[in-house]
């Protein structure tokens, strides 16, 4: 029997984890995380979120608590989130809040408080011994969570419990049901937890940056048309750019937020055949060589070139990676590591 | 007291809520049992129950010094406060408090837009801020007689002088709800027009209160409906509750004096040994302008809310700072107040005894407090 603290954020994986482990005679705690101060719909943390986490553990009679990291998400979360855009590129905040509360401060706390372990609902597997733990891929391809979580260490790993990883989201939600919790039939969390769907990411930035108007440009360097706020432009886009209606599908291609600058172009200058990189974390020892590569959350994998100078080189051209994205690097569906797609200059047609 | 395991439980959070008295707890039972008639009714069994109201209200105007027409019955200390302050929205002037009341004051001041009043370090108004503020278009100003965080004592007469000299026509309420277990309220609040206690905090149960007013005080109802406690309080009375408030009020007052000199001597037990065997560990108010009842320490080094988990294994029950929603802690806008920055606040207890607090639970916190402070400030 472990001494086991559970993050519950209130959703129906983790309030299943919770359930799991008790199951199995150990001794179950549960913390919600009190992140975000203001507004927000249904998050990770809203208040009504936090009710259900400690109603699922009042049902598994495990104790309960709230930890207030509000400063710290503040500082290593939502400034960043700001930062980034203010400098034209597309942040992860969800990335950085497992990086540095959820996997940082909160196993910080747990080591603190005698815990053996720390457990979550996330989506993902170990593989190996406890002292070379490897992140897999979740059982559930479509809820794998892998790419959220590429920053931990085998020497975090080997102090992580992930059960849920290992059921598909059905039977997570199906134990749920048998065991009555409230949380069953809960529908997954989507956006970002600070970000309200009624005053959306521009309100949300406007209220703490100023944001500028920008030029959209084409290869030549040619002005062909405006945008409102650069700040809140992503690569790949295409709704927002005003384009006077003369250039069938044009997509942002780069952001450059010093000049002003949305360099726009069609589908195919969209792709690109690779992608700099930076901020490198790796599960054990740096690679380079042949990987798997994952660009976004769910997005599908696709194989290339990782070099020692931190370039990834696309086996086939695929769409341009937004200044800022996690790159997540795979063999198989085990995790060897992760980095932040860099800003580069504009592209030259 | 015992847990449902049987473990007994040490419990220094009396600022938050004490148990019922015993003797108080018999006095309700009728009044929850076969005295439930509807007190604003007409016939017998109504009488019968308006008469224990009746009786409990002057229980109350005699031991805080008020007059019984006074007395109005509320559902607890935030709904006092409420009515004391936005009870006069309906009047021109701005309402004023210092930046350490509790948010039952601070928010309905901040919802009228009313001016907030700088405290000094050691938790006491700044008077020279308070009669820059204030104006003759005061309606009313609200100052704590003890805080709820700090224990710090507020000498409520200086307040009242600078109100006298600048803007006689400016009213004053105190919220007393921590202070009735500490100060004679008689005394203390003979300057307050209005005065805000709360059951809970000296052995009678949840949901009931007292707004008091001095004669000719008058304030806008804000539940309106049956036009109950003289039309300034809505909503069929709590009878047991009123009855228990009254009693055990009483109890209070009888006891004072002779609860303060033992707690006293307890406060100074923990306190002394806490700071004797823990380093970096301090008061936040010095103890000869704090109630005896209320303690907060600061540990560098230390976040508050891991230690509150680490005194509950060993089953000691304390606090921190003031709880949000849901339910996390928030950092301290009273120390925030005082000029303690947030990293030092974030590392904040408060340990509190009330009357049933028993020599042998400062005891087991004298064990339980150093080691768990150790055990948080081990390196990893």
């Amino acid at each position: 029997m472990s001494k086991i603290l559970v993050a519950m954020s209130g959703g129906v994986d983790s309030s299943v984890t919770a359930a799991l482990l008790k199951n199995e005679g150990h001794e179950i705690t549960g913390v919600t995380l009190k992140l975000w101060g203001g507004e927000q719909d249904k998050g990770c943390c809203s208040v009504s979120d936090v009710d259900d986490a400690r109603r699922v553990a009042q049902q598994l009679d495990i104790d309960h608590f709230v930890f207030n990291y509000g400063d710290q998400f503040n500082k290593h979360v939502v400034q960043p989130y700001v930062d980034s855009h203010v400098a034209g590129m597309t942040p992860n905040p969800c990335i950085e809040c497992n990086r540095h509360i959820k996997f940082d401060a909160l196993v910080e706390r747990s080591h603190r408080l005698g815990f053996d372990a720390l457990a979550t609902g996330h989506h993902v597997r170990l593989s190996g011994p406890d002292e070379g733990a490897r992140l897999r891929r979740g059982a559930d391809m479509e809820k794998d969570q892998s790419y959220v979580l590429y920053m931990l260490s085998s020497k975090d790993l080997a102090y992580l419990r992930f059960p849920v990883g290992d059921l598909s989201k059905e039977d997570v939600r199906k134990y749920a049901t048998e065991l009555g919790l409230r949380t069953a039939d809960k529908p997954d969390s989507q956006d970002v937890c600070f970000i309200t769907a009624d005053n959306g990411r521009e309100k949300f930035l406007a209220e703490r940056v100023e944001l500028h108007p920008g030029s959209l440009v084409d290869a030549d360097g040619k002005v062909v048309g405006s945008v409102e706020a650069i700040e809140l432009v992503t690569v790949g886009q295409r709704k927002g750019l005003d384009l006077g209606g003369n250039s069938g599908r044009s997509y942002a291609v780069a952001v450059d937020v010093p000049s002003r600058k949305v360099r726009v172009g069609n589908a195919s200058e969209l792709k690109s055949g690779s992608v700099a990189l930076t901020d490198f974390s790796w599960a054990e020892a740096p690679f380079s060589g042949e990987v798997l590569a994952q660009t976004s959350a769910h997005g599908k994998p696709a194989s290339g070139w990782l070099d020692a100078n931190g370039t990834l080189t696309w086996d086939s051209k695929r769409q341009r990676v937004a200044a800022g994205q996690a790159v997540v690097f795979y063999h198989g569906d085990l995790v060897i590591g992760g980095a932040i797609a860099k800003q580069g200059a504009l592209p030259e047609g | 007291m015992s847990d449902s395991a049987g473990m007994r439980t040490t419990y220094l959070d009396c600022a938050a809520s004490t148990p019922i008295r015993p003797s108080v707890l018999e006095l309700m039972m009728p009044y929850l049992r076969d005295q439930y008639g509807n007190p604003s009714g007409a016939h017998r069994m109504a009488r019968k129950a308006r008469a224990a109201i009746d009786d409990s209200r002057e229980q109350v105007a005699e031991a805080i010094g008020f007059s019984p027409h006074g007395i109005v019955f509320t559902s607890g200390g935030t709904e006092s406060d409420n009515l004391g302050i936005k009870g006069f929205s309906d009047r021109p002037g701005f309402v004023m408090c210092p930046e350490t009341e509790h948010h039952a004051v601070l928010h309905p001041v901040e919802v009228l837009g009313g001016k907030k009043v700088r405290v000094t370090d050691e938790g006491q108004v700044d008077l020279d801020h308070l009669s820059e503020l204030l104006k003759s278009t005061t309606s009313l100003v609200s100052v704590m007689m003890v805080n709820n965080e700090s224990g710090a004592i507020c000498d409520l007469d200086k307040v009242a002088e600078v109100i006298e000299d600048i803007s006689p026509g400016t009213l004053l309420h105190t919220d007393a709800v921590q202070a009735v277990n500490w100060v004679d309220i008689k005394k203390a609040a003979a300057k307050a027009d209005l005065l805000s206690l709360s059951g809970h905090k000296f052995g009678a149960p949840k949901g009931v209160g007292v707004l008091a007013l001095r004669e000719g005080v008058t304030i806008q109802a804000q539940m309106l409906g049956g036009g109950q406690e003289a039309e300034r309080r809505s909503g069929t009375h709590n009878t047991a509750g009123i009855v228990a408030f009254g009693a055990a009020l009483m109890e209070l007052t009888s006891s004072r004096d002779s609860e303060i000199s033992r707690l006293t001597k307890e406060r100074d037990r923990l306190v002394d040994g806490l700071l004797a065997t823990i380093d970096r560990c301090a008061e936040t108010v010095p103890r000869s302008s704090r109630s005896a009842g209320i303690t907060q320490l600061v540990f560098e080094g230390i976040e508050s809310e891991a230690l509150l988990v680490l005194l509950e294994r060993d089953n000691v029950m304390a606090s921190a700072a003031a709880s949000c929603a849901s339910g996390a802690m928030e950092p301290s806008h009273v120390l925030a107040a005082m000029g303690m920055d947030r990293t030092a606040a974030a590392g904040s207890l408060r340990l509190s005894m009330g009357w049933c607090t028993e020599s042998r639970e400062i005891d087991v916190a004298l064990k339980v407090i150093p080691k768990a402070v150790e055990q948080l400030r081990v390196s990893l």
